[in-house]
C-alpha cells in the first residue's frame, strides 16, 4: 500500500519524474532532494518545480554550485544512515564530481569490506538537441557505465521515467539515472497507479524478426519512428530499450539478436569507446555464430556538439540515419 | 551534551599514561610497519604518521563512541587512536581477509564500522564532503554525534575543501575540521603552494571557529579539541583546528626525501611528541622509569602479536574476487 499524489491520466516525462520524486519524499522520511536550483528555482529543468513549498527547505536542498561538495555530501549522507536525491544539472558539470562518484560512491563498499554502502541516487540530466553547444549537450552514460560498483539508469519512457526512481532508492547502492533532456516535453497516457518498475531487464518495445534495434534513453523514440516507417516498406525490426546500461541485459538482448541475426545499435554517445561498442563485443563474445551480417552502429559523430542547429542535427543519431543504416544490414 | 568538567583535558595519572601509550602504539605499530615493508610482507604505498602522533591521540579523547571519523592515507595513527584493533589493522596491512577491510583496502584503506571510522580516503581532500554528509545525516536524523575529518594541508589547495567549509559552515553542520599542517604536501612545500599559508585563516573565511594549535604537543591538541566540539555539540556548527606538526619520516617508501634538510628533519626531531611528554610526565612526577619500562614491554608484546596475527592471517579466495562490488540481491 502506497499514497501518491494523483496522477493525470495524461503526463510529460517531466510530470512524470516530479511525480516519482513526490512519491519518494511521501513514502521515505530518510528521502530528501539536493541540488543546484532545485528548490526556488524550480530545478533547471522545472523537474522539481513546486516541491520547495510541499516539502521545505530540509528536504529540498538549494545547494552552492560546488557539484563535487555536495554530490560527495549526498554520498557521506547515504553512509549515514539517509536516502539522498541528489540532482546534477547536466551530466557535463557531474565531471566536477566524478571523483566523489567514481573514487568514493563506487568504491566504498569494496574498499570497506563490505561494511558500508552508499544508497545515494544521482539524477542528471543528459543528451543534446537544444542548441546548448558543447559544455551542455554531451551523452555521458556510456561513461559511466564503464564503473563497477554503480548502477546505471536510463529511463526512456513515461512509464520508466515514473517508475524508475522509486526502485533505485531501495537499492543499496549508488545509482545513476541518466534523464535526457528532449523527452522531457514528451507527453502521453500513464496510468494513475503507475508505479515503481523493476531495473535489471531491457525491455521489447517492439517485437520484430528482420533486424533488432538496441537503443536507449532519447534515442529510442526516434528508433521507434524508424522501426514503424521500416515495417511500411516490409522490414519488421525488434526494438530492445537497454533501460539499464550497468549492469547490461545480455539475455534480452542475445535473445532478440539470436531470433532476428542482425543487429543495430543506436547511442548517442560518441562512437569511440562507446556502451554501443560494448554491446557490439558482447554479441561477438556471445552471438557471434547466429548472426547473419555484421552488426553495425548508429552513433553520435566525433566532434563536440556545435551550436547551430543543422550541424547539430547532422552530429547526432536521426531516423534517417537509423533507416539507412537498418536497409544497408538487411539488404532491401 | 558536553558538560563544562570535560571541556578540558583532566591529566590524571591514569589520563595521562593513556595518552602516553596511544601515542606510543602508533610509534612502535609504524616502526615495524616500516620493518615489514622492507622484508616486502606489506606492499603497494605505506604512510608513516610518525611525528605527528600528539594529533590523533589528542583528538580522539574528546570524541563519543558514535561520532565518525574520516581520516586520510596516513590513518594508522588515527584508527589505532580511536579503537581498532591493532590485529585488524596489521592484517589490513597485510591484505589478510582477517584486516579490518578483509584485505581489499590496504595501509591506505582502513575501515571500522563497530567505531565508525569511514576509513582511509586516499584521494586527497576526497574525504572532506563525505564528513559533511555525515554530519548532514546527523542534524537531519537529529542525532547528536559530530564528524571528524582529518587531512593534510595539501588538502587545502584542493576545492572540495573549500566546497566543504562553505557548505558545512552555510549549512551549520557538526563537523570538526583538523587540518594536520606537516609543511609539505608530499614534496612540496607550503610556502611553494599556498598564498595564504596560515592554513586556519582560510577557515575563518568561511565563518567558523577557527584556531591553530601546536601539534607536537598532544595536551595542547586534546584542550582544543575539546573546545572545538564543545561548540560544535552546542549547536555552533563547525569548527576547525590548524595542527602544526611535522612528518619524521619519508612521505612514503618511496621517497628520498630530496626537498628538505636533514637539519630541518633533526630540528622538529627535538620536538617529538612523545619523547616531550614522556619528560613532562617524568618530570611532573607522574611516571617513572619503571611505568615507562612497563609501557614499552606491553606495546611491544601488542605489536608483536599483530604480526603474529597477521602472519597466521589467511588470503581471500580468488573465487571471492567479485564480492562486495554491489550488495548480494536475490535474483530477478
Amino acid at each position: 500500500m502506497n499514497e501518491r499524489a494523483p496522477l493525470p491520466a495524461v503526463s510529460t516525462y517531466r510530470e512524470a519524474v516530479r511525480a516519482a520524486i513526490r512519491e519518494a519524499l511521501q513514502r521515505e522520511p530518510r528521502a530528501f532532494v539536493m541540488g543546484e536550483d532545485v528548490g526556488r528555482y524550480g530545478g533547471c529543468y522545472a523537474v522539481t518545480k513546486g516541491l520547495l513549498d510541499e516539502f521545505g527547505p530540509e528536504r529540498i536542498r538549494d545547494t552552492p554550485l560546488s557539484e563535487s561538495g555536495f554530490v560527495g555530501a549526498g554520498v557521506g549522507a547515504a553512509m549515514g544512515g539517509m536516502r539522498p536525491i541528489v540532482e546534477v544539472m547536466t551530466c557535463n558539470f557531474s565531471l566536477l564530481c566524478l571523483d566523489q562518484i567514481m573514487n568514493n560512491a563506487a568504491t566504498l563498499r569494496h574498499m570497506s569490506g563490505g561494511q558500508f554502502s552508499v544508497p545515494i541516487v544521482i539524477r542528471m540530466a543528459t543528451g543534446a538537441g537544444r542548441q546548448l553547444a558543447a559544455q551542455h549537450s554531451h551523452s555521458l552514460e556510456g561513461w559511466y557505465a564503464h564503473i563497477p560498483g554503480i548502477r546505471v539508469l536510463a529511463p526512456a519512457t513515461l512509464e520508466d521515467a515514473r517508475g524508475m526512481l522509486w526502485t533505485a532508492l531501495t537499492d543499496p547502492d549508488p545509482v545513476l539515472i541518466f534523464e535526457n533532456i528532449m523527452l522531457y516535453n514528451m507527453s502521453g497516457t500513464l496510468d494513475i497507479a503507475a508505479g515503481a518498475v523493476d531495473i535489471d531487464h531491457a525491455a521489447v518495445r517492439r517485437p520484430g524478426r528482420d533486424v533488432s534495434l538496441i537503443t536507449y534513453g532519447g534515442s529510442l523514440a526516434k528508433t521507434m519512428e524508424a522501426a514503424g516507417n521500416l515495417a511500411q516498406g516490409g522490414i519488421e525490426a525488434e526494438v530492445i530499450d537497454l533501460r539499464t546500461l550497468r549492469p547490461l541485459d545480455d539475455t534480452t538482448i542475445m535473445g532478440s539478436v539470436g531470433k532476428t541475426r542482425r543487429a543495430v545499435i543506436i547511442d548517442e554517445g560518441w562512437r569511440s569507446g562507446s556502451i554501443s561498442a560494448e554491446i557490439a563485443t558482447r554479441i561477438m563474445e556471445q552471438a557471434f555464430w547466429s548472426l547473419d551480417a555484421p552488426v553495425v552502429r548508429v552513433c553520435t559523430e566525433e566532434v563536440p556538439i556545435p551550436y547551430p542547429k543543422h550541424l547539430e542535427d547532422a552530429a547526432l543519431p536521426s531516423r534517417d540515419k537509423i533507416e539507412a543504416t537498418v536497409h544497408r544490414v538487411v539488404g532491401r | 551534551m558536553t558538560v563544562p568538567s570535560e571541556i578540558k583535558p583532566h591529566l590524571t595519572r591514569e589520563h595521562s599514561i593513556a595518552l602516553y601509550r596511544d601515542m606510543l602504539r602508533i610509534r612502535r605499530f609504524e616502526e615495524k610497519c616500516a620493518e615489514l615493508y622492507t622484508q616486502e610482507k606489506i606492499r603497494g604505498f605505506l604512510h608513516l604518521y610518525i611525528g605527528e602522533e600528539a594529533i590523533a591521540t589528542g583528538v580522539m579523547q574528546a570524541l563519543t563512541p558514535n561520532d565518525a571519523i574520516i581520516a586520510t592515507y596516513r590513518e594508522h595513527g588515527h584508527a589505532l587512536a580511536r579503537g581498532v584493533a591493532m590485529n585488524a589493522v596489521m592484517a589490513e596491512m597485510y591484505g589478510k581477509q582477517e584486516g579490518s577491510s578483509r584485505g581489499r583496502g590496504g595501509s591506505m584503506h582502513i575501515f571500522d564500522a563497530p567505531t565508525h571510522f569511514y576509513g582511509g580516503n586516499a584521494i586527497v581532500g576526497g574525504g572532506l564532503p563525505l564528513a559533511s554528509g555525515l554530519a548532514l545525516a546527523f542534524k537531519m536524523q537529529n542525532q547528536p554525534h559530530v564528524s571528524v575529518c582529518f587531512f593534510g594541508e595539501g588538502a587545502a589547495a584542493e576545492g572540495e575543501f573549500h566546497e566543504t567549509l562553505n557548505l558545512a559552515a552555510l549549512w551549520r553542520l557538526p563537523v570538526l575540521f583538523v587540518c594536520e599542517n606537516n609543511l609539505y604536501a608530499m614534496g612540496t612545500a607550503l610556502q611553494i603552494s599556498e598564498s595564504e599559508t596560515d592554513i586556519h585563516l582560510k577557515a575563518k573565511a568561511y565563518r567558523m571557529p577557527s584556531e591553530s594549535v601546536d601539534g607536537m604537543d598532544v595536551v595542547a591538541v586534546e584542550a582544543a579539541a575539546r573546545r572545538s566540539l564543545s561548540e560544535i555539540r552546542n549547536g555552533g556548527g563547525p569548527a576547525f583546528l590548524e595542527c602544526r606538526t611535522y612528518r619524521f619520516r619519508a612521505h612514503s617508501m618511496f621517497d628520498a626525501q630530496l626537498y628538505r634538510t636533514k637539519e630541518e628533519v633533526e630540528g622538529w626531531k627535538q620536538r617529538d611528541p612523545i619523547k616531550r611528554f614522556g619528560d613532562w610526565l617524568r618530570h611532573s612526577g607522574i611516571a617513572h622509569d619503571a611505568d615507562f619500562e612497563l609501557l614499552e614491554r606491553e606495546v611491544a608484546a601488542e605489536v608483536g602479536a599483530s604480526v603474529l596475527f597477521a602472519e597466521a592471517g589467511t588470503w581471500e579466495p580468488v573465487s571471492d574476487l567479485l564480492r562486495d562490488v554491489m550488495t548480494p540481491r536475490a535474483a530477478t
